[in-house]
Order: structure tokens, then C-alpha cells, then sequence
């Protein structure tokens, strides 16, 4: 109730200082065509995405957003505890932009469909200019409702509600420098662990010397994130971008996050280059090897609670077609994108291996992240 | 601490009030110096269903998530 009044104060505080002359901006007219594939650790996931939006009238516009994750999966999670499976993951959503004066209202609807995961989210934000455009206010909040199953138990059901409250301010510095910092907070609660995965402990009576038994996680969870974002332009036509996260949560993860991205366009091609940095402590409950069965009240092995430091690197290249317009397309472009990311797990072992129990070296992954896409202006 | 309504309506006029008058200032980075701003190459965000999609990874693969802009729901984690 705090929060919600915290929330409603600020809202109101916005539409007080709506006083200046100039009027806001509604998002471009665009389509992208986009597909993504995932490879690395066992896994491959792909499929398009596909984001139509179009003004309607002056002060309005509508967005579709069509995604699908194809995922065939032999990870290390599950080659060491089950079988290898491939499933669909399709998602929908639809959203609305409504532009008054200096202030945008925006509301949107996500659906997301496994053969046993359905999410729903619900979303709203309101983005205020200020300040001669120079400062832009936006404050969102988005509800989530889940629906956890298990493809092998019809009658497993779970719920899970997400509740996100974000703000985000950016603001221009200099005609060469435009900075952002954004604030979420996220809560869940309800079934937060996967119905599949398992956390393996010590059994001298098991030939392997351990056995397995079904994760537990607390049932609510709240993060906390602030992020940081500066891009400047350089002397030279190119842009330099720097940023930072820093997250903490009521697991005890904490991280730091940072990213550096260099733009440089040539002609009708623009080459982006980025390196990114992760480090984050693991989950209060996360063990790679419990000392017995139930030995604690909450038990993780999900590699992603562990402590971890992961580095990507981008390279993308993006060709402008269409320049001077054709039809009624304003310009088109064709964006083709690789991110190679490395992790490595300080907790987290690689059972594969043969060695004491305990003692097997640490997990690492390496995955390639590839995407291409087509965008155009109308 | 016991809350005071009236300091706490006091303070949210004044904060208000200051608020609103900084809309009196005068923008120091004019309409037409921001050329270099408007250029595609400066936008925070410029291709979002990339970004989305990106995020969504980083959201599967690392512990920590929000403050990086939007992410698609589900999972299809592991």
C-alpha cells in the first residue's frame, strides 16, 4: 500500500509540472523481422520474432509483437538428471501508445504459451517531457500471472504472480550527451522453482556416492535493480555508450553488471562492438553437492543461482536500403548480429567428468547468440 | 515515528511547488543543437524487439534481472 501511494503521489506530481510548450513523440512506424538462435551448453533455441507498429490518427499508436523460442535441449542440467526434450514456447503481444501534450500513457498485454508454462502479463507506464524536452519521467508497472505445469503430471498446476514497478529518467546533458537511470523492483510469489530440476546430496549408499531430490525455493522473491546509461557522441560521427547495473535480491544475489558499446556508421553501414561484463554472489539456498537429503529448508542446483562471472562480446553490422524511399516504406534496413557469451560457474560442477564426488571441476558454457533481422520504416 | 499528515501535505506542496518551477527553466540544450542527439546512432534504444530478445537471454542465463529495459515473459530456460 506504501508503494502504491508512493506511485500515485509521483503520478500526480507529473501531470503538475506538465507545463511546458513543446509536445512529446509517439514511437516510429516500423516492422521487424527478426530470427534468433541460441547455441551453447547442449541447447538450441530459435525461431522469429515479428513487431508491427503503426500510428492511427495524431495521438495514438498500436504495436503487435509476435515471438516464437524453438528449443531443442541436451543441457547439462539435463543430460546428468533426465532426458533430452525439445519444446515450443510462442508468445503474443499487443500494446497501445496514447499521446497527450508532453505525457504518453502506454498499456499492454503479453501472452506466453508452453506445452506447461502459460504466462500473462498485464502492463501500464506513463512517460512525461519536461524541462524543454530535455528530461523525460517514466514510471511503469506490469502484473504477471503464471501458470506452472509439468508435461508429465496432467494434474500439476502452480501459480506464480510477478508484480514489476519500474521509473526511469533520461536526460539530455550536453548536445553531445544523453544519460539514463532506471530503477525496477520486482516481486514473485508463488511456485518459483523449476517442477523438473534437482539438487543432488551426498548418499554413501548410492554407487555414484550421491543421489537426487526435487529443488524447493522460498516461495516469494523481490529484486532490485538500478541501472545506470550514458551514450555520447564523438568528435567524429560514431557513439560511445557506457553502463552499469548494479541488483541485489531477498535470495542474497547481489551483481554488478557493465557494458561498453561503440557505434560506428560508414556509408549506408553502421558496425556496433560491445563487450559486457557480469559477476554476481549466488542464492542463499544454492548448493552444487548438499551434506544429506532435506539439509536444509530451501535447496537450489539451478547453475543460474550460483555464483558466476560471465563476459559477451558483440559485433553487429547493419546495411540501410531503400534510403530515398519506395512506396510508401521510408527506408529499410538489414541487421545481422553475433554475441559470443562465456560464463564460469565458481560453484556449480560438471558431473560429466569422472572424479571424487565433490571434487569434479567447476562448469563453464559458451554459447553463440546469432540474430537476423529486417526493419522497415513507413 | 508517528507519521504528521500535516507535515507530510506540507512537504508535497513544496516539493510540487519547487517542481513546477523548475518548468521555468530555460533549457539549456536549445531545439537546434540537438542534431547530433537526433542522429539514429545516438538512440539508447534503437532496434527494441533486438534488445528485447537479448535481454531475455541474459534474463535465462544470469541470476539478476530488471533496470535493463523491457523482457519477454515464459521462460525456456534451460
Amino acid at each position: 500500500m506504501k508503494l502504491q501511494r508512493i506511485v500515485y503521489s509521483v503520478l500526480l506530481l507529473i501531470f503538475a509540472i506538465n507545463r511546458s510548450a513543446v509536445s512529446g513523440v509517439l514511437p516510429e512506424d516500423r516492422t521487424d523481422i527478426l530470427y534468433h538462435q541460441y547455441t551453447g551448453g547442449g541447447v538450441t533455441i530459435d525461431g522469429p520474432s515479428v513487431l508491427v507498429r503503426k500510428q492511427v490518427g495524431k495521438s495514438v499508436s498500436f504495436a503487435a509483437n509476435y515471438y516464437v523460442d524453438m528449443v531443442s535441449s541436451a543441457s547439462i542440467d539435463v543430460i546428468t538428471t533426465a532426458s533430452p526434450y525439445t519444446e515450443e514456447r510462442t508468445q503474443y503481444s499487443l500494446s497501445m501508445d496514447y499521446l497527450r501534450g508532453n505525457t504518453t500513457m502506454s498499456a499492454g498485454y503479453t501472452s506466453s504459451v508452453e506445452s506447461d508454462f502459460d504466462a500473462t502479463t498485464y502492463n501500464l507506464s506513463v512517460s512525461q517531457d519536461m524541462f524543454g524536452d530535455l528530461t523525460t519521467l517514466t514510471l511503469s508497472y506490469a502484473f504477471g500471472d503464471d501458470i506452472v505445469g509439468r508435461s508429465d503430471d496432467p494434474a500439476f498446476s502452480r501459480d506464480n504472480t510477478r508484480q514489476h514497478y519500474g521509473m526511469s529518467l533520461t536526460q539530455i546533458m550536453t548536445r553531445n550527451l544523453i544519460t539514463s537511470v532506471n530503477f525496477e523492483v520486482i516481486t514473485d510469489e508463488g511456485f518459483l522453482n523449476n517442477p523438473y530440476r534437482s539438487v543432488r546430496y551426498a548418499d554413501s549408499g548410492s554407487p555414484a556416492g550421491y543421489a537426487y531430490e526435487p529443488e524447493l525455493y522460498p516461495h516469494t522473491r523481490t529484486t532490485s535493480a538500478v541501472g545506470l546509461r550514458a551514450r555520447y557522441y564523438m568528435p567524429w560521427r560514431a557513439a560511445l555508450q557506457g553502463e552499469y547495473r548494479f541488483f541485489g535480491d531477498t535470495w542474497d544475489i547481489t551483481s554488478h553488471t557493465a557494458a561498453v558499446t561503440y557505434v560506428h556508421p560508414m556509408g549506408p553501414w553502421t558496425f556496433t562492438g560491445k563487450y559486457r561484463y557480469h559477476d554476481q554472489t549466488g542464492a542463499h539456498f544454492f548448493r552444487d553437492l548438499f551434506s544429506r537429503s532435506e539439509a536444509t529448508n530451501f535447496r537450489g542446483r539451478d547453475k543460474e543461482l550460483s555464483p558466476l562471472t560471465s563476459h559477451t562480446l558483440r559485433f553487429s553490422a547493419s546495411y540501410e536500403f531503400l534510403s530515398r524511399g519506395w512506396n510508401f516504406i521510408e527506408k529499410g534496413s538489414v541487421t545481422a548480429s553475433l554475441d559470443h557469451l562465456m560464463v564460469d560457474y565458481h560453484e556449480f560442477r560438471d558431473l560429466t567428468s569422472t572424479a571424487p564426488v565433490g571434487e569434479e571441476p567447476l562448469y563453464s558454457l559458451k554459447a553463440n547468440v546469432f540474430q537476423l533481422f529486417f526493419s522497415f520504416w513507413y | 515515528m508517528r507519521k504528521n499528515p500535516i507535515l507530510r501535505t506540507g512537504a508535497a506542496v513544496l516539493l510540487t511547488l519547487g517542481l513546477s518551477a523548475c518548468g521555468g527553466i530555460e533549457p539549456w540544450v536549445k531545439p537546434y543543437e540537438r542534431d547530433r542527439l537526433a542522429d539514429p546512432i545516438m538512440f539508447l534504444d534503437a532496434d527494441p524487439v533486438s534488445t528485447s530478445y537479448i535481454q531475455h537471454v541474459y534474463e535465462a542465463r544470469e541470476g539478476a534481472r530488471g533496470a535493463e529495459g523491457s523482457a519477454g515473459g515464459g521462460c525456456g530456460c534451460n
